[in-house]
């Protein structure tokens, strides 16, 4: 067994003629918060899928908590979380029975179950909101029960899919002080953003251009590299020279 | 309405008050604002600010409770049929039918404003030339940023004197974003005026004026160079090796007033007694973080944005404080 | 200009392959369900005798049954409470009950007691199945010609009468047509409008100088193209394959079509007015029209036979109007003096609904 949380060898996945995710290899260690970037269409969230095992590579291999991303896909998804904008909570339901709900999928005991919405409604201040429904409440506290929803069963890897879309800037950072706490905690990140200040939050980041990637490491080092001040630079730069469009 | 009025302004929106009666919390409370004939105007504040139903009210979707609001000299509600000859509007969700090809979108948008894609094409060719490739793909299988140029063709072929986008760049990469506001840029330089929504801060730099909207107000207008001028909060940023120890330890620090991460670094803003950065940094020293580097910067707008909500939120301890979360 | 959108709305129609599959597939699949499965004609039914004194008679009558395609003997039973555990299983759906001396009775006075007796645990089946078998009986009673045909001591039911050859398979056309029609002209115009809704579109042609009727307007054109295509489909089926018989007016009917199938759109326009979602105008159009166009149609069910109170709603529902209509131009052929009244009422109500779409059509969200 490998010591990387996630880990790419050569991962290629095509759609017929198109090359969505092209030959990349990366590790993740745990605990690590792993910042994955690159334009729209470049090949991001067909890669998420694959580690998540939603997918299958064409070729190339990639294991996500010690486990197969291709033969053991469902063991994989007893190990991570996910969160995506789109996706998160059901709006209808309170915030106690959404976490319930999503405890409830991941098999936790009853007394599990109470102990962890107390625990959650307890650490995110929501205690004078627990019983309200989730429509009701600002977009920023969504996010960040859908966070805590998608840790519940601490998993060793999160994946979150531009978590922080539409919020205010504190809003924001009040979400990676979450994300700061679970790391600290051992659980590795794994995420993307367009934001480009929160690139430079992370550990180390990749950016993918055309399906492949392009440049990885720590943000300083590769601001150093490309001799600029900020990830958005680097960002540009590399982005410009992507050839395809669409997805 | 004096004739000076008139002239000088595209946009004027005096008390506007808005409140859906679902929640009753109002989505807009007495807005006035004024925008000026060729400028490029942003309305930037994060989702649930007003910043919708603002737009919708100035392109007659929406009715206001109270207030009154006009474009072009042209009342929002008397004259909306007038209003609607004269304005460009795109909506924040993708607007144009998925299942018509780039040429057909354009062509079906130029016919519902009473003219063809020939006869504006000078208007649209800078952005459209870009779309060319694709001319014939689906609109619903472009990528977000060649949509967003479509959306922008398609509002801007009818030759619209004001131009209405809420929330273009949501969801874009940096690099589109940067190239959508290149585009907007060049034609706020053509003469339209441009009203546009964000929810990123950075992006008011492009604006020739901004408002910062929250909870439906505005809580500050004016140039970008003016508003961070006037924000006269002194402003340290802290670099060091373990950056999440460092952020925890200078909230705990008594000297801070607040203290959020900005990308490798984090702003700090101090108590006026707090004797200064220095006594910060030694401080950082003592609680073992070694090797960290204080120096003054100039604010940006996420400063400014976050510094008047911390205002706001020692005049409103209830529901601000709980927003905020950390003091 | 309007072109342009009539244009647009057909290339929407067009490249949405799966709903065009369902459009054109929808009739020849509902023509075939009514055809061959859920018509009402029941062949090959079960049938018993309770026959105590067995004669000549008796005998060649339960053997004339047997022999038409309609009916099977499955076997001989002593008495009605024997009939009931056949019922029950499901064994059987008729029994025929002779008197003693039936031979007698037939051959001079010319009538007879003879009773049949239908299992109604479902009433639809057990009208049609004693139908049947009363036609049969009434046409070996004329062979006889001991008596005048029909004189059986059994009623033929009236709603044979446009039947003679009890041949039933064309009978569903009528109300297969007025379904179809229903279905796709209100609920595809109100899903394609609320379609434009949901995505957004609607919003930006609102903030134009079109009148968004135009484009309301437009896109009823295509789907009112559709319908009379899927008429047409299902005219060819009837003639074609189900062997309907010739003689009815035919440009008539499609002058009917078209008016009814602006009545659905017209009604379609109204539900697009009122709800903002599609899967919502998917459901007002099936539960809230489908359903009571099915009930009150009078297709499934003679409204005759209804209770009062539902009698009188039956009159708003305009399938009720169209199947009337169309049923007695296909089947009984009849001509436009016949249907005036109840085109006269599906010109009403298409206007009425033109109004109420054109006053609750909002310029604004």
């Amino acid at each position: 067994m490998s010591e990387w949380v996630i880990e790419a060898e050569q991962l290629t996945r095509r759609f017929g003629d198109f090359t969505a995710v092209d030959n990349i290899s990366l590790q993740v260690a745990p605990g690590e918060i792993f910042g994955f970037l690159g334009a729209n269409g470049a090949g991001k969230t067909t890669a998420m899928r694959i580690f998540c095992g939603l997918l299958e590579p064409t070729s190339g291999r990639a294991r996500v908590a010690g486990f197969d991303a291709m033969s053991e896909a469902e063991k994989i998804k007893q190990q991570i979380g996910y969160m995506s904008q789109k996706f998160s909570l059901y709006g209808k339901l309170t915030v106690k029975e959404n976490i319930r709900f999503f405890a409830g999928i991941y098999g936790l005991s009853r007394r599990e179950l109470k102990e962890k919405s107390a625990e959650i409604v307890d650490r995110l201040g929501l205690a004078s909101s627990a019983d309200k429904q989730v429509d009701e409440l600002p977009l920023g506290w969504k996010q960040r029960i859908s966070f805590a929803v998608a840790t519940v069963h601490k998993p060793k890897v999160v994946f979150l899919d531009e978590p922080t879309g539409g919020v205010d800037p504190i809003v924001r950072r009040q979400f990676w002080d979450m994300i700061y706490e679970s790391a600290a905690s051992g659980m590795t990140v794994f995420v993307t953003t367009h934001y480009m200040d929160e690139a430079e939050y992370c550990d180390r980041i990749s950016i993918m251009v055309d399906g492949a990637i392009a440049v990885m490491g720590k943000p300083a080092e590769l601001c150093a590299q490309h001799g600029v001040a900020t990830i958005e630079d680097v960002f540009v730069s590399l982005a410009r020279k992507a050839t395809r469009q669409g997805d | 309405m004096s004739a000076t009025a008139q002239s000088d302004s595209a946009v004027r929106v005096e008390g506007l008050c808005k409140s859906y009666v679902k929640d009753g919390s109002p989505a807009l409370s007495d807005l006035s604002f004024e925008v000026g004939k060729g400028e490029l105007f942003g309305l930037i504040g994060p989702d649930g600010a007003g910043k919708t139903t603002l737009i919708r009210i100035l392109t007659t979707l929406l009715l206001a409770d109270r207030g009154t609001a006009s474009v072009q000299g042209l009342d929002v509600v008397k004259d909306f049929r007038s209003i609607r000859r004269l304005v460009g509007y795109m909506p924040g969700r993708f607007s144009l039918y998925q299942d018509l090809s780039v040429a057909e979108n354009l062509a079906f948008f130029a016919t519902v404003f009473g003219t063809t894609v020939e006869a504006n094409y000078h208007l649209v060719a800078d952005i459209y030339q870009q779309l060319e490739p694709f001319r014939d793909r689906l609109a619903g299988k472009l990528s977000g940023g060649m949509k967003q140029k479509l959306a922008l063709c398609c509002a801007l072929i009818h030759a619209p004197s004001v131009l209405f986008l809420d929330e273009p760049t949501t969801g874009v990469d940096p690099v589109s974003r940067k190239d959508f506001w290149g585009m907007l840029g060049r034609l706020r330089d053509s003469g339209i005026t441009i009203l546009v929504s964000t929810p990123y801060m950075d992006e008011a730099a492009r604006c020739d004026r901004i408002a910062l909207l929250q909870h439906g107000k505005i809580i500050a207008m004016d140039s970008l160079a003016a508003m961070l001028a006037s924000h006269a909060t002194e402003t340290f940023a802290v670099r060091g090796e373990r950056p999440f120890a460092i952020l925890q330890d200078l909230r705990a620090y008594p000297g801070t007033r607040y203290c959020f991460a900005f990308g490798q670094e984090h702003h700090l803003v101090l108590h006026h007694d707090a004797g200064g950065p220095a006594a910060a940094s030694a401080y950082l020293r003592e609680r073992g973080h070694g090797e960290v580097g204080i120096r003054r910067i100039e604010p940006n707008i996420e400063d400014v944005f976050i510094g008047l909500m911390h205002e706001q939120s020692k005049e409103l301890r209830g529901q601000a404080a709980s927003e905020l979360g950390h003091e | 200009m309007f072109f342009a959108f009539v244009r647009k709305e057909g290339k929407h129609v067009l490249r949405d392959r799966r709903s065009l599959l369902i459009l054109l597939g929808l009739p020849v699949v509902m023509m075939t369900l009514f055809g061959f499965a859920l018509s009402n004609e029941v062949k090959n039914s079960n049938f018993i005798v309770v026959d105590r004194v067995p004669d000549a008679e008796s005998i060649a009558l339960t053997a004339r049954l047997d022999e038409s395609r309609y009916f099977t003997f499955v076997g001989k039973v002593r008495d009605e409470a024997e009939i009931q555990s056949y019922f029950r299983r499901g064994a059987a759906r008729l029994a025929l009950v002779f008197p003693a001396g039936f031979d007698h009775e037939m051959r001079h006075l010319g009538h007879s007691q003879l009773r049949l007796i239908a299992d109604d645990s479902d009433p639809n089946t057990a009208n049609t199945v004693s139908s049947y078998a009363s036609v049969i009986i009434a046409q070996y009673q004329a062979e006889l010609a001991s008596g005048p045909p029909g004189s059986g001591g059994i009623s033929v039911e009236a709603r044979m009468l446009y039947n003679p050859q009890l041949k039933s398979s064309y009978m569903f056309v009528p109300g297969v047509m007025t379904l179809i029609i229903m279905l796709l002209g209100a609920m595809m115009t109100s899903v394609s409008i609320v379609r434009e809704k949901e995505r957004g579109t609607m919003e930006v042609l609102l903030v134009s100088p079109m009148n968004p009727l135009m484009v309301i307007t437009g896109k009823a054109v295509p789907y009112m193209l559709l319908c009379l295509v899927d008429v047409l489909i299902i005219l060819l089926l009837s003639y074609g394959v189900l062997d309907m018989p010739g003689g009815a007016n035919i440009p008539l009917l499609i002058a009917e079509s078209t008016l009814f199938i602006l009545t659905t759109l017209a009604l379609g326009l109204v539900i697009s007015n009122a709800v903002q979602q599609q899967q919502t105008a998917m459901f007002v159009s099936l539960v809230g029209l489908l359903m009571p166009s099915l009930v009150f149609s009078g297709f499934m069910f003679p409204i005759e036979n209804m209770p009062l109170p539902l009698q009188v709603i039956s009159h708003v529902v305009p399938t009720r109007w169209f199947y009337q209509i169309a049923s007695s131009i296909m089947i009984k052929h009849l001509g436009f003096a016949a249907v005036i009244k109840p085109t006269l009422v599906l010109v009403g109500m298409t206007l009425a609904l033109l109004m109420v779409s054109w006053r609750t059509f909002k310029q604004r969200l």
